[in-house]
C-alpha cells in the first residue's frame, strides 16, 4: 500500500534519531578526574574548552562547516525523500524517459564549489597561515623543547640563560640523562627538565618538537594544537594560553603498545607560580645530581 | 580452449591496433614505470634531504666505490642485448625459427653476462670492502635498485629461455602467436634496459 | 560454447584452478566475504575493550591464550594487532576483492558481451596470488609477537622496529599488490578489446566505466606502495635506513647499528600516493553498482550519464594529486598545504556531480523498492554523510583539531561501511539471480536491510561527537584522558551497535545459504533489465552467450515513449 511512504519517513526518523540520540539521551558529563588530578574545563559531546588565544578561529571554522554541511544534507535529504515518496512505483504511474531539464542542480553544484572556495581561501588558509607562518618573537615567548619517546613526554626548559644545552644521542643515559644533554656545555648548567608542561598564562609559547624513537603527535586539545613529532626533524609549534588551569597533553599518533597511556599534564599558571615551579624543579634536579656524584 | 573463442588474442583490434597481449604488456610496463618511478623519487627525496657534511652526507665520486667502467660495460652489454632481441623478433617475422632462436640465445647470454659482472665484480667487490646495504642510505638505494633491476633481468632470462626451449612448441602450432609473444618479451626487455640507462648515471656518474 | 569440449574438465580444473571468469568471480566473492566477516569479528572484539576497558571478555575471552588475552583481558599489543589487521583485512582482503575481484570479474565480461576475460590464466593467477596473500596475513597472527601492530598505515620507524608480524604483513601485501596489478591489466584489456559489436564506450553500463577507471587507479597507484614495501622489507631484513634518521634512541638504547640518513616522511608520501587513489578504488565500483541498480529500479535512464563518466575520469586523475592531505600534521608549509587543500576541494566536485546525478535519476522515475534498491538508496545519504564530513578534514585549519581523531574514523567508515558495503549487499541481492538462477528471500532481505541500516548508523554517528571532543583514534583505552572519559558513553553505544550489526547479519547468512539450493527459481531477467548480462542464461554457461550478441542502443533504455514494454534490452534490434 503505502509501504514506500512508510519507508521514506522511517528513513528520515532513523537518521535523525541516530544523529541526535547520543546528545539528547545522555546529556553532558563533566568533572573528569584522571590520574589523581582534577582536569579543568567541561568536557562532553562538544569540542573541549578552549584555553588559547587563537583557538576560537579553528572552532568557528568547524562550526561554520558543520552548519553548511547540515544545510546541504537537509536540503538534499528533503529532495531525496520527496522523490522516494512522490515517484514510487504504483498502478497508473509511469517513469518519464526524457531527462529532467533542471538547471537547479548545476547552480547547486556551482554554489557548493564557490562556498568551498570561500571556506578554503577565506577561512582555512588565513588561519593556517596565522598559526603556522610567523612564530612569535623569541624574547617575548616561553621557549620549551618537547621531546617525545615511547611512552612519555619530556619537557626541557632553557633556564635563566634562555639557551638550551646541547643534546645528542650519544649522551643518552636512561637513568640520569634521558634527553642526552651534554653536561660539559655551559648553556646546559641551568637547564630544567620536567614531565609536566608548566606554562605562564597570556604569554606566547614556542614548543620545539623532537622525538627520540618513533613518530608521535603532540596534541593539546584545549589549545587547538596538534603537530606530528617526527624523529630526525625539529618542528616548532606556537600558541598563547589565556586560561589558567590544569589540562592534558595527548599523543595522537599510534606510537606502540602503550600509546594510549602516553599522556602528560599541562599547567597554565600566572608568572609568579611559573617562576616558583621552575625554580623548585631545577633544585630537585641539582639535588639528584649531587647525590649521584 | 578459451583462447580460441577469445577475440584479438593474435590479430590486432581494429580500433586500438593492438592484440590483447601487446596491450597487456604496455599496461604492465606502465605499472613498472610507477614502481621504478617511486624508487627514483626515493633517490631524489633522500639525496635532497641529505646534509652537506657528516656521516649521512651523500657520497660522490670515489666515495661511492662504484666503477663507471664496469657500469659502462654493462650498459653496452644491455644495449647490445636489446639489439639482438629486436633481431630475434625480425627473424621470427621472416619465418626463420633457427636464426631467431640464435638471436634469442645471444640475448640470454648477454643478459647472463650482465648479471655475472654485477655479482662477481661489483657486489662481491663491495662485500670485500665491508660495504653492505646497511652501510649508508646511498648503498641501501644502490643495492635495492640494482638488485630489483637484476631480478627483472633474471625474470627476462627465464622467459627468453622458455621461448627458446619448451615455448617454441607454439611456433609449430601458431607462428604469429609465437612471434607476438616474442614481441611482448622484447617490449619488456627494452623497458628493463631503459631502467638501467637511468640507473647508470644517477648511481655511477652523478 | 560448451559444445567445443570433448570431455568435461575435472573437478579441480572446473572449480579450483578454473580459468572461467565466473568461477573465479565466485571464488573471489566467497573468499572475500569470509575475510569481510573475519575483519568484522576483529572489530567486534576490539569494541569490547573500547567499551569496557580492562574487563574480562565474556565467553570467548579465554580462547586466546596468555600472549594475547591473559585472564580474558585484551593486551594493548593484541589490541593494536587487531586494529592493524582489521584495516588491512577489510580493505585489501574484503572490500576491494569483492568490488573488483568478485563483481568486476563476474559481471563486467557479461555486461560487455565477452566470452571471458582477455587473459583467463592470468585471472586465475590473480585469484591465487590474492589467496596466498590472505593466507600469509592469517598466518601472521601465529608468529611470535602476533600480527602486524603498527596500524594498517604501517608508519615507520614504529613499523621498522615492530615484531615479526610486520614482515609477514609486508610479504602478504606484496602478494595482494601483485594480484591487483595482474587483475587491473586484465580488466583494462578486456574492457577495451573485448566489447561486442555495437557496444561503443558510451554505450557501456556505468558499472563497466567505474571498473575501467578503478583498474587504472590500481595499475598506477599500487606500484609505489610495492616499492615502499620493498624498502621497508630492506629496513627490516637488511638493516638499511630508508625510513630511519640517525640518532634514534629506542627504549633507552642508542641505535648505533643503523646508518641513519633516511626519512620517516618518505614512507608516508609513498603510502598515501597509493592509499588515496585506493579510497576511490573502494568507492567507484560501488557507485557503479548503485547506478545500475537505481536505473533498473526507477525504470528510467540514468540522469547525466556522460557527466558521470567524465566526473569519474576526472576523479581518477585528481586522486593522484591529493595524497598529502593525509599529512597536514607532518609540519608541511603553508604553500604545500594550500596546494593539497585546493586539489582536495576540487576533487569533491566530481563526487558531488555523481551523487547529484544519481539522486536526480530518481526524479520522475517509478521507483521499485526491491531489496537491492533499498541498499542502493541507503548508499546515497550514507555516502553523502561520508563525503560531507570529509570537508573539515580536507581543510588544513579544521584538520588541526580533527586529524587522527574518531572524526576521521567516522568519516571514512561512512564512505566504506554504510557506503561501499551497502553497495556490495545491493550487488549481492541484485546479481544473485544471475549467478544461481534463484532469488534471495525478500522478507529476510528487508529485515537484513532495516536492522543493518539502523545499527550501522548507531556505530558510526557517535564517532563524530567523539572526534569533536578530541578523542584520538587507535587508543586502547580512551578513559585515560579526561576528554575521552567524558564521552565514554558514546563508545559503549558504538560497541553495542557493532554487536547488534553482527546479529543483523544472521538473516542474510541464513538467506544466502538456503537460497542457493532452495530459493525461488526466476527467469533469466527477473528485474526486467536492459544490460547484456541479463540476456545470458542464469547461470551463464562456459563461454557465456549462446550466440554472440550485437548491441544496438545505450545501456539504460527504460520507459521509452511508444515502446511496448518499459525496457528495451541493448541487444534487441527493434521493438517487437
Amino acid at each position: 500500500m503505502n509501504r514506500s511512504r512508510i519507508i521514506g519517513v522511517a528513513t528520515v526518523i532513523v537518521v535523525i534519531v541516530c544523529m541526535m540520540a547520543p546528545t539528547v539521551v545522555l546529556g553532558q558529563t563533566d568533572g573528569p578526574v584522571a590520574s589523581g588530578h582534577i582536569i579543568d574545563g567541561d568536557y562532553g559531546y562538544g569540542m573541549p574548552p578552549n584555553a588559547s588565544k587563537d583557538g576560537h578561529n579553528v572552532d568557528n571554522l568547524i562550526h561554520i562547516l558543520h552548519w553548511f554541511m547540515l544545510a546541504l544534507f537537509v536540503a538534499w535529504g528533503i529532495f531525496f525523500v520527496y522523490c522516494l515518496m512522490r515517484f514510487r512505483a504504483r498502478a497508473g504511474h509511469r517513469a518519464t524517459y526524457d531527462p529532467v531539464k533542471a538547471k537547479v542542480s548545476k547552480y547547486a553544484e556551482i554554489g557548493v564549489a564557490a562556498f568551498e572556495a570561500f571556506l578554503l581561501i577565506g577561512l582555512s588558509m588565513p588561519i593556517w597561515a596565522a598559526t603556522k607562518n610567523e612564530p612569535p618573537a623569541k624574547e617575548l615567548a616561553t621557549h620549551v623543547r618537547v621531546v617525545a619517546e615511547q611512552f612519555q613526554w619530556n619537557f626541557h626548559y632553557p633556564g635563566t640563560d634562555g639557551t638550551f644545552g646541547r643534546t645528542a644521542a650519544a649522551f643518552v643515559d636512561t637513568v640520569d640523562n634521558p634527553l642526552g644533554l651534554d653536561r660539559s656545555d655551559p648553556a646546559a648548567e641551568d637547564d630544567v627538565f620536567a614531565t609536566e608542561l608548566h606554562l605562564p598564562v597570556n604569554k606566547p609559547v614556542i614548543c620545539d618538537l623532537t622525538s627520540k624513537d618513533v613518530i608521535h603527535s603532540f596534541f593539546l586539545p584545549v589549545m587547538r594544537v596538534k603537530q606530528d613529532v617526527i624523529p630526525g626533524m625539529r618542528i616548532p609549534v606556537w600558541f598563547t594560553p589565556v586560561k589558567e588551569g590544569r589540562y592534558e597533553v595527548a599523543c595522537a599518533q599510534l606510537c606502540g603498545n602503550n600509546h594510549y597511556s602516553m599522556r602528560a599534564e599541562m599547567v597554565i599558571e600566572d608568572d609568579a607560580s611559573f617562576a616558583t615551579w621552575l625554580e623548585e624543579v631545577g633544585k630537585v634536579e641539582e639535588f639528584d645530581e649531587d647525590e649521584l656524584d | 580452449m578459451s583462447a580460441e573463442v577469445l577475440p584479438y588474442t593474435v590479430k590486432p583490434h581494429p580500433v586500438t591496433g593492438l592484440y590483447n597481449g601487446k596491450f597487456g604488456i604496455w599496461l604492465f610496463l606502465a605499472s613498472e614505470v610507477m614502481l621504478f618511478g617511486a624508487l627514483f623519487s626515493t633517490y631524489i627525496f633522500l639525496r635532497i634531504g641529505a646534509p652537506e657534511t657528516g656521516p649521512t652526507a651523500w657520497p660522490t665520486g670515489e666515495q661511492t666505490h662504484l666503477s663507471w667502467k664496469l657500469g659502462g660495460l654493462n650498459t653496452l652489454i644491455l644495449i647490445l642485448s636489446s639489439v639482438t632481441m629486436v633481431m630475434a623478433w625480425v627473424q621470427f617475422k621472416m619465418d626463420n625459427l633457427a636464426k631467431g632462436r640464435m638471436y634469442l640465445i645471444a640475448t640470454a647470454v648477454l643478459a647472463i653476462a650482465f648479471v655475472a659482472i654485477k655479482l662477481k665484480f661489483e657486489y662481491m667487490h663491495k662485500f670485500h670492502l665491508g660495504i653492505k646495504p646497511s652501510t649508508s642510505v646511498f648503498f641501501a638505494i644502490y643495492f635495492t635498485m640494482t638488485g630489483l633491476h637484476a631480478l627483472h633481468i633474471i625474470g627476462g632470462v627465464v622467459v627468453i629461455a622458455y621461448f627458446i626451449g619448451p615455448g617454441a612448441k607454439l611456433w609449430h602450432e601458431n607462428r604469429e602467436y609465437y612471434t607476438n609473444r616474442i614481441e611482448c618479451t622484447g617490449l619488456y626487455w627494452h623497458f628493463v634496459d631503459l631502467v638501467w640507462i637511468f640507473l647508470f648515471p644517477i648511481l655511477y656518474l652523478l | 560454447m560448451s559444445g567445443d569440449h570433448h570431455h568435461e574438465p575435472s573437478f579441480i580444473r572446473k572449480y579450483v584452478f578454473s580459468v572461467d571468469h565466473k568461477v573465479i568471480g565466485i571464488q573471489y566473492g566467497v573468499t572475500a566475504l569470509c575475510f569481510l566477516f573475519l575483519g568484522f569479528c576483529l572489530i567486534m572484539m576490539m569494541r569490547w575493550q573500547l567499551a569496557y576497558p580492562g574487563e574480562t571478555m565474556p565467553i570467548i575471552g579465554n580462547l586466546f591464550g596468555e600472549a594475547a588475552m591473559p585472564g580474558g583481558v585484551m593486551l594493548p599489543e593484541f589490541y593494536n594487532s587487531l586494529g592493524a589487521m582489521h584495516g588491512t583485512i577489510m580493505i585489501f582482503l574484503g572490500v576491494v576483492p569483492l568490488l573488483v575481484g568478485a563483481f568486476g570479474n563476474y559481471v563486467m565480461p557479461l555486461q560487455i558481451g565477452a566470452p571471458d576475460m582477455a587473459f583467463p590464466k592470468l585471472n586465475m593467477l590473480s585469484y591465487w596470488s590474492y589467496f596466498l596473500g590472505g593466507v600469509v596475513m592469517l598466518a601472521s597472527f601465529f608468529v611470535p609477537g602476533g600480527a602486524a601492530n603498527s596500524g594498517w598505515t604501517s608508519y615507520p620507524p614504529l613499523s621498522d622496529i615492530a615484531t615479526t608480524g610486520q614482515t609477514w604483513w609486508l610479504f602478504g601485501m606484496v602478494c595482494l599488490i601483485t594480484s591487483s596489478l595482474l587483475g587491473s591489466v586484465n580488466f583494462i584489456v578486456t574492457i577495451v578489446q573485448l566489447r561486442v559489436e555495437g557496444l561503443t564506450m558510451f554505450r557501456l553500463p556505468f558499472f563497466v566505466w567505474a571498473q575501467l577507471i578503478t583498474s587504472f587507479l590500481l595499475l598506477l597507484a599500487f606500484p609505489p606502495l610495492e616499492a615502499a614495501g620493498v624498502l621497508q622489507l630492506m629496513d627490516r631484513l637488511a638493516g638499511t635506513s630508508f625510513f630511519l634518521p640517525e640518532g634514534l634512541v629506542v627504549s633507552g638504547v642508542v641505535q648505533t647499528q643503523i646508518s641513519g640518513g633516511g626519512s620517516p616522511i618518505l614512507w608516508q608520501h609513498l603510502f598515501w600516493f597509493l592509499a588515496h587513489p585506493e579510497v576511490y578504488v573502494l568507492i567507484l565500483p560501488a557507485m557503479g553498482m548503485v547506478a545500475e541498480i537505481i536505473s533498473i529500479n526507477t525504470r528510467k535512464p540514468l540522469w547525466g550519464y556522460r557527466a558521470m563518466i567524465y566526473s569519474t575520469i576526472f576523479l581518477g586523475f585528481m586522486s593522484f594529486i591529493v595524497w598529502a592531505h593525509h599529512m597536514f600534521m607532518t609540519g608541511m608549509g603553508t604553500k604545500i598545504s594550500a596546494f593539497f587543500a585546493t586539489t582536495t576541494m576540487i576533487i569533491s566536485i566530481p563526487s558531488v556531480v555523481i551523487l547529484t546525478a544519481m539522486v536526480i535519476s530518481l526524479y520522475q522515475g517509478a521507483i521499485r523498492f526491491t531489496v537491492p534498491m533499498l541498499f542502493a538508496l541507503a548508499f546515497l545519504p550514507m555516502f553523502a554523510i561520508g563525503g560531507l564530513t570529509g570537508l573539515p578534514l580536507g581543510l588544513p585549519a579544521s584538520d588541526i583539531h580533527l586529524h587522527d581523531t574518531y572524526y576521521v574514523i567516522g568519516h571514512f567508515h561512512y564512505v566504506v561501511a554504510p557506503g561501499t558495503i551497502f553497495a556490495i549487499f545491493a550487488g549481492i541481492y541484485h546479481w544473485f539471480p544471475k549467478i544461481t538462477g534463484r532469488t534471495l528471500n525478500k522478507t529476510l532481505g528487508y529485515i537484513h536491510f532495516a536492522f543493518s541500516f539502523i545499527f550501522i548508523n548507531i556505530i558510526f554517528m557517535p564517532m563524530f561527537w567523539q572526534g569533536m571532543a578530541g578523542v584520538s583514534r587507535r587508543l586502547y583505552d580512551q578513559t585515560v584522558y579526561a576528554h575521552g572519559d567524558a564521552v565514554q558513553s558514546l563508545t559503549v553505544i558504538s560497541s553495542w551497535g557493532a554487536w547488534m550489526l553482527g546479529l543483523a547479519q544472521i538473516p542474510f547468512i541464513i538467506n544466502f545459504f538456503i537460497s542457493i539450493k532452495a530459493g525461488k527459481k526466476v527467469s533469466d531477467n527477473p528485474w526486467e533489465a536492459t544490460t547484456l548480462e541479463w540476456s545470458a542464461p542464469s547461470p551463464p554457461p562456459h563461454g557465456n552467450f549462446a550466440t554472440v550478441p550485437v548491441v544496438y542502443r545505450g545501456p539504460y533504455e527504460y520507459s521509452v515513449p511508444g515502446a511496448s514494454s518499459d525496457y528495451i534490452p541493448q541487444h534487441i534490434t527493434t521493438e517487437a
